[in-house]
């Protein structure tokens, strides 16, 4: 059976061919479409494989683990910014080992086209000692996935596949294989093993590092790893991942250099070796951090390893086929001016979104006390940073919206104002909530709710018909939480309402709420469909 | 009058496609439908497409590769698209500099507004008015006559399908019906109607020439 797949829903497929038992994430591009895959997929929903979407990255991985323990295979997906939010686990995980396989599959996003920043997953697979899968191309990240169980329970580690957003979007033809069975429910063989208590960590950390030269064999032998021969040896090039399939382009009919293709980490040593002692230069071609150049130019800044650092290639975000063409001298295309007509299109809030009355409100409250106290997060309402509304002095990470605010208020600056969506405030700011509360900090959190996780497509939210509740049972006093509807016939409403919330000495939280208009019509849509039948 | 390279392109079996528009536009219908029918032929698909924040109303793009070879990359080089595929005319002009000498754009002219510093429409046509093979035609007007105002893009499919190679027009046709069955016989018979009125479109230009 072959398909026409997303790299991503390659990953997907690969894990539930590869006798996956369950997965485990919360959204972000460019990760998102690995875990509705599975939501949509037949033999999934038939063998109700786990695929419930998770509060957040940390409750994802944490659950995939207690899935591993059990002796199952599991899958935890993120974006690359995810794994900071789980990374207490994952750098745990890879001291307690696993018992059924388990595989971390990030998707970093270098050039930052939907993130805030473009750091490369494979430091913290490295930080953490564990093996990574970084795919060329689809079928790749098909094969990658579908073995990646095998490789987990072979050496007992947790194991990561790292994509990047190019092949994370990009589609071509996959070729399946067999389907694998589920692993039968069994306990670890020691009780131990996961009892992090200092004297078993130590043991269990002694296992890892002992390992570190087994991980290092089977990448010497993996079959992703290839070292090609090439005549001219005045150059040699490391190629990673995606940045493979770059190099080829520019050599349909062969590379006349020494290629090593590196797809499998840590590194193949024998190979690198072999390529550095046979050529006089040596490219490094990776889609993300200069990692690999870095570790072999060396403190000492060995002249004759080229790439991102000395500028052959740009130091910052993701490759292309031309850049690449130009770090090898050959030609490229020198008609590269756009036509300077050409506006930026930033991407906007939807007509008949709710986040556009939120802002108008705010935005004329704000006027009143003085700009530059308005703390946000990440979502939707993050484009308010942009015209018209210019609504938002921040966003940084993942609920830092009601932290932020707390310490600003604690300095002095109040009203701090905090905006904040119903499934980012489910994800991390429940926690922040709760050291305000308890210090009765002067903030102000408007969680502007549209009950969907809408900037990666609409996903069903953890916080749906539980704020109040939550913001209730954690302290907040029930006269400081204000539900309103945000449309403009109750926009003096809601200005009162923001109004009166500022001069309050406390906590307080307004939670405007109307549902997504996109999750909305397509609601409409599926009731429509359903009706039919 | 059939253009001399696009005859010996036919030979080739190879189209390099970027599909440029906005958010929401309906670009990868288009992709879908090619990559669709391309399969049909048994050709090689490659299709990097933008998801995430750009679609919320941001500008988006689509390579498409075809071909009867292997495809390496996911990304089309600057200068070497056969053929630039615009919903809307600014995103475009925004990717000319990846069209090759003899590459074809067509391109709708009907604008899409949603910024505030969108610059005057005539000097985006003049512009592109500048590219030596072009298509350029109000697709949202024969869609609209067409009572079908979403099928704009189709119309643009319809313009561009004499510049894939390798792929018919009734293969094509499949590929629409296939992509657009799950929605109905009546979508699938618009979206048809609309391609059919794209195709024309380009006929009419390609003669004047």
């Amino acid at each position: 059976m072959q398909k026409v797949l997303l790299g991503v829903e390659a990953i997907a497929q690969g894990a539930i061919d590869g006798g996956m038992s369950g997965v485990y994430a919360y959204p972000g591009t460019p990760s998102t479409e690995i875990t509705e895959y599975i939501q949509h997929n037949d033999y999934a929903k038939e063998k109700n494989i786990h695929r419930q979407w998770a509060t957040n990255e940390k409750t994802a991985m944490e659950s995939a683990l207690g899935m591993s323990y059990a002796g199952k295979r599991a899958m935890s997906c993120m974006k690359h910014v995810g794994l900071n939010v789980a990374a207490d686990n994952f750098m745990n995980a890879a001291v307690t080992g696993v018992n059924g396989g388990f595989v971390i599959t990030v998707a970093d996003d270098p050039s930052m086209h939907s993130s805030q920043n473009e750091q490369d997953s494979r430091y913290f697979a490295k930080f953490a000692q564990i093996p990574v899968l970084e795919p060329s191309n689809q079928q790749e990240a098909y094969d990658m996935a579908y073995d990646s169980f095998q490789l987990s329970e072979k050496f007992g580690v947790p194991v990561m596949i790292r994509i990047t957003t190019r092949l994370a979007h990009s589609r071509a033809i996959v070729e399946f294989k067999k389907q694998q069975p589920e692993n039968e429910l069994k306990l670890p063989n020691d009780p131990r093993q996961f009892v992090l208590m200092p004297a078993i960590a130590r043991k269990q950390y002694k296992s890892l590092l002992s390992k570190q030269v087994l991980f290092e064999k089977e990448s010497e032998e993996s079959s992703f790893n290839k070292y090609i021969n090439g005549d001219d040896t005045s150059l040699g090039i490391i190629a990673c991942g995606i940045a493979y399939n770059y190099l080829l382009e520019n050599y349909p009919e062969g590379c006349p250099f020494p290629v090593v293709k590196v797809a499998q980490y840590p590194l193949p040593r024998k190979m690198i070796t072999k390529l550095c002692e046979a050529c006089d230069q040596v490219l490094v071609l990776e889609e993300g951090y200069p990692i690999i150049e870095e570790v072999l130019k060396g403190y000492l800044n060995n002249e004759n390893i080229i790439g991102r650092l000395d500028g052959s290639l740009p130091r910052d975000g993701e490759l292309n086929p031309d850049y690449v063409a130009k770090a090898l001298n050959l030609p490229t295309s020198d008609n590269n001016e756009t036509s300077d007509l050409v506006a930026a299109r930033p991407p906007a809030l939807c007509a008949g979104c709710s986040h556009h009355d939120v802002f108008t409100v705010l935005n004329k409250v704000v006027a009143e006390y003085g700009e530059g106290r308005v703390f946000s997060d990440i979502g939707c309402y993050t484009i308010g940073a942009l015209p018209p509304y210019n609504a938002i002095n921040t966003c940084v990470d993942m609920g830092a919206s009601i932290t932020m605010a707390k310490g600003a208020a604690d300095a002095g600056l109040v009203p701090a104002i905090s905006v904040i969506g119903d499934s980012t405030f489910t994800h991390s700011g429940i926690t922040g909530l709760l050291d305000a509360v308890n210090e009765k900090t002067p903030i102000t959190v408007i969680i502007s709710d549209n009950e969907s996780t809408s900037m990666t497509g609409g996903q069903d939210s953890s916080a749906k018909g539980k704020i109040e509740d939550i913001c209730e049972g954690i302290g907040v006093e029930p006269e400081h939480i204000h539900v309103v509807v945000p449309l403009k016939k109750n926009h003096e409403e809601m200005y009162e309402i923001f109004k009166r919330e500022m001069d309050y000495d406390g906590v307080s939280v307004i939670i405007p709420r109307r549902v997504c208009i996109q999750k909305n019509a397509r609601d409409v849509k599926m009731r429509r469909k359903e009706q039919q039948k | 009058m059939i253009n001399v390279n696009h005859l010996i392109n036919l030979t080739i079996m190879k189209t390099d496609i970027i599909l440029a528009g906005v958010g929401g536009q309906g670009i990868l219908s288009i992709a879908a439908s090619i990559g669709q029918a391309a399969l049909k032929n048994k050709m090689h698909v490659k299709q990097a497409e933008t998801h995430g924040m750009s679609q919320r109303g941001g500008d988006v793009v689509s390579h498409l590769r075809i071909s009867d070879k292997p495809i390496f990359s996911d990304l089309i080089p600057k200068g070497k698209a056969d053929l630039i595929i615009a919903v809307e005319p600014m995103e475009g002009l925004r990717y000319v500099p990846y069209l090759s000498e003899n590459g074809y754009l067509v391109t709708n002219t009907t604008p899409f507004k949603n910024i505030i510093d969108y610059p005057p429409i005539e000097g985006i046509l003049e512009q592109i008015q500048k590219v030596p093979n072009l298509i350029s035609f109000n697709a949202d007007q024969i869609a609209a006559d067409l009572k079908s105002k979403r099928s704009s893009n189709m119309v643009m499919l319809g313009a561009s399908s004499p510049f894939l190679n390798g792929i018919s027009f009734e293969v094509l046709q499949e590929g629409i019906r296939e992509i657009f069955g799950q929605k109905g016989d009546e979508i699938v018979a618009l979206n048809i109607k609309a391609f059919a009125s794209g195709k024309e479109q380009s006929d009419k230009i390609l003669s004047q020439k």
